[in-house]
């Protein structure tokens, strides 16, 4: 089996995210950049999946500006085999990366695309769902777990109610969730060993896609905020102020 | 413009979410149809005509309906979208999973997550865990949103009398089979939609200590909920994850035990009403956005607490 895993290259999950005060969008410069978490995810499953001897080749991709090559290396890191940068400095957006997506899996042929649920920044969780339906294949979206078995895939997913399994024929999308499995701590030599893995660069019109954004962002302001309130001395303190005072119970 | 809901359901009931849609929807249109895909599910579309503000109700009853797959909503969904303005479902994994795939067959790009609604094409959404809010503008000739429910009002689930109209089921895809569901059978009420939550944190150090939080919910009718990383450990299972990642709630009261605040988890929970914090930390973020805090050492404070609920004022 060939496994596709995109990944994203966000504001670090640690990093906490400051609005710029033109609303322009929030502030970027002299930020720590990391992998996606979600995104981490799917490259760890991928190569658990390899290790488990039922993936024999993984290629990590990403739709964004050069500096996205960091990331990739990342994932080469961890074990993906080789990893393609498509490369554009515009805004990118879930249409048009899924779109992007589409182009390199008509030209690589993966039995199993896997992306991560959603990514930090945006919070869309849409780009995996779109890829599925582009390419009339199946989804598995928020997996908890991934089972490939008989030219299927079955699919735990993290749902409202709690767990559903389902079983997708293959080639298939998967999007994984926080709890699939703990991604590895990748040591040096596998850095260094990284730095020689294939990584090749395309551009968008070399795939035939347009990713001019679709949705205008308008402007990005400040969350309002709320006011610390008091504290109370006891229990029994807090039953008379929600009993009296807030009247919540 | 005409507005088109995504029902989600079990194929016996409406969930209280589309509710919430409906009123997203009418504050766009007057013209609001509800689309009630499922198996044997008159229950739900007779639910769904009595919702006030909903015209008309499109029913399609096949069994690839039954377990609501999104490659087979999808189409179905793109089927009855002719001359539809906005397409509309609840933020919830149910609309997270299928709305996206039916933009995606349209060709436009949808909008998640909508908190607001400030005129038919711009709509504010979270970003970054909700660390900012977005205003966004879809050009698209159909909007396919998805909408919190906490953001929005329930519609009132009686008072309307709409039309009913069969909708023929499109072809099967079958790409996808349901397998099997695990869910979580509670007396109490549903996560989202309860008045009150009470959520254990890691501080609770066990499942078994998760006893303490029933016993307070069970004397307040309230929900229980949890941060992720009472999840990750394994006290709860995954359905309680209150959070950017996991279910968002605004209840009248929630109750937050043993929970640090990380940002995360304040993204799911802070629209609630009112906050009560109790931890033994008194410098825990939590404590910035609780209404009422209360420094204790939980072991002490849980049963203390279930005593003075027990007192009558």
């Amino acid at each position: 089996m060939k496994i596709l895993v995109a990944i994203k290259r966000v504001i670090d999950a640690n990093v906490r995210v400051r609005v710029r005060s033109d609303g322009a969008g929030v502030e970027m410069a002299n930020v720590k950049m990391a992998m996606n978490p979600f995104c981490e995810i799917a490259v760890e499953e991928a190569v658990r999946l390899q290790e488990a001897g039922k993936a024999r080749e993984i290629v990590a991709v990403s739709v964004g500006a050069g500096n996205c090559q960091d990331i990739l290396r990342t994932a080469l890191a961890i074990g993906a085999d080789r990893a393609i940068l498509v490369e554009t400095d515009l805004e990118t957006q879930p249409l048009g990366v899924a779109k992007t997506l589409r182009a390199l899996a008509e030209r690589e042929k993966p039995d199993l695309f896997m992306l991560g649920k959603q990514a930090v920044d945006d919070d869309n969780n849409q780009t995996g769902q779109m890829l599925a339906a582009l390419l009339g294949w199946p989804q598995g979206t928020f997996a908890s777990k991934v089972e490939p078995v008989d030219g299927r895939v079955n699919v735990m997913r993290e749902i409202d109610g709690g767990l559903e399994t389902v079983s997708l024929k293959l080639p298939a999308v998967i999007t994984t969730d926080l709890r699939l499995n703990e991604p590895r701590y990748v040591k040096l030599p596998n850095i260094m060993k990284a730095k020689k893995k294939r990584l090749d660069i395309v551009k968008p019109v070399d795939l035939g896609v347009d990713l001019a954004p679709r949705l205008k962002i308008v402007k990005v302001a400040e969350p309002s905020k709320r006011k610390a309130g008091i504290k109370v001395e006891s229990a029994q303190a807090l039953v008379d102020k929600l009993r009296n005072e807030a009247k919540v119970i | 413009m005409r507005a088109l809901i995504i029902a989600e359901h079990d194929n016996r009931a409406l969930r209280k979410a589309t509710l919430a849609a409906v009123t997203a929807a009418r504050a766009i249109t007057d013209d609001v149809t509800v689309l009630v895909a499922g198996w044997n599910c008159k229950s739900v579309v007779e639910e769904a005509a009595k919702i006030a503000g909903v015209g008309k109700v499109l029913h399609a009853d096949a069994v690839h309906y039954e377990h609501a797959l999104a490659e087979e909503l999808a189409p179905l969904i793109v089927n009855a979208a002719a001359g539809i303005t906005h397409l509309i479902a609840s933020a919830t994994t149910f609309g997270k999973n299928v709305m996206p795939r039916a933009a995606a067959l349209l060709d436009v790009a949808p909008v998640a997550d909508v908190v607001r609604i400030e005129s038919p094409d711009t709509f504010v959404r979270p970003i970054y865990a909700g660390n900012a809010m977005a205003t966004v503008q879809c050009p698209e000739p159909v909007k396919v949103l998805t909408v919190r429910a906490t953001a929005f009002a329930a519609a009132a689930p009686g008072g309307g009398s709409a039309i009913v109209e069969l909708l023929a089921a499109a072809t099967p895809v079958g790409l996808s089979t349901f397998i099997s569901a695990q869910l979580t059978v509670s007396s109490r009420p549903e996560l989202t939609d309860a008045k009150v939550v009470i959520s254990g944190g890691r501080g609770l150090g066990s499942a078994e200590n998760f006893r303490l939080i029933e016993q307070i919910a069970d004397k307040l009718g309230a929900a229980i909920g949890a941060s992720r990383a009472a999840v990750d450990a394994g006290y709860v299972p995954n359905d309680y994850q209150v959070g950017q990642t996991g279910k968002v709630v605004a209840p009248e009261l929630y109750i937050a035990v043993g929970i640090s605040g990380a940002i995360q988890h304040l993204a799911g929970m802070k629209d609630s009403k009112v906050i009560v914090a109790i931890n033994k930390d008194a410098e825990a973020p939590i404590f910035e956005i609780a209404d009422y805090g209360l420094v204790a050492d939980l072991f002490k404070a849980l049963p203390e607490l279930s005593a003075a609920l027990d007192k009558r004022p």
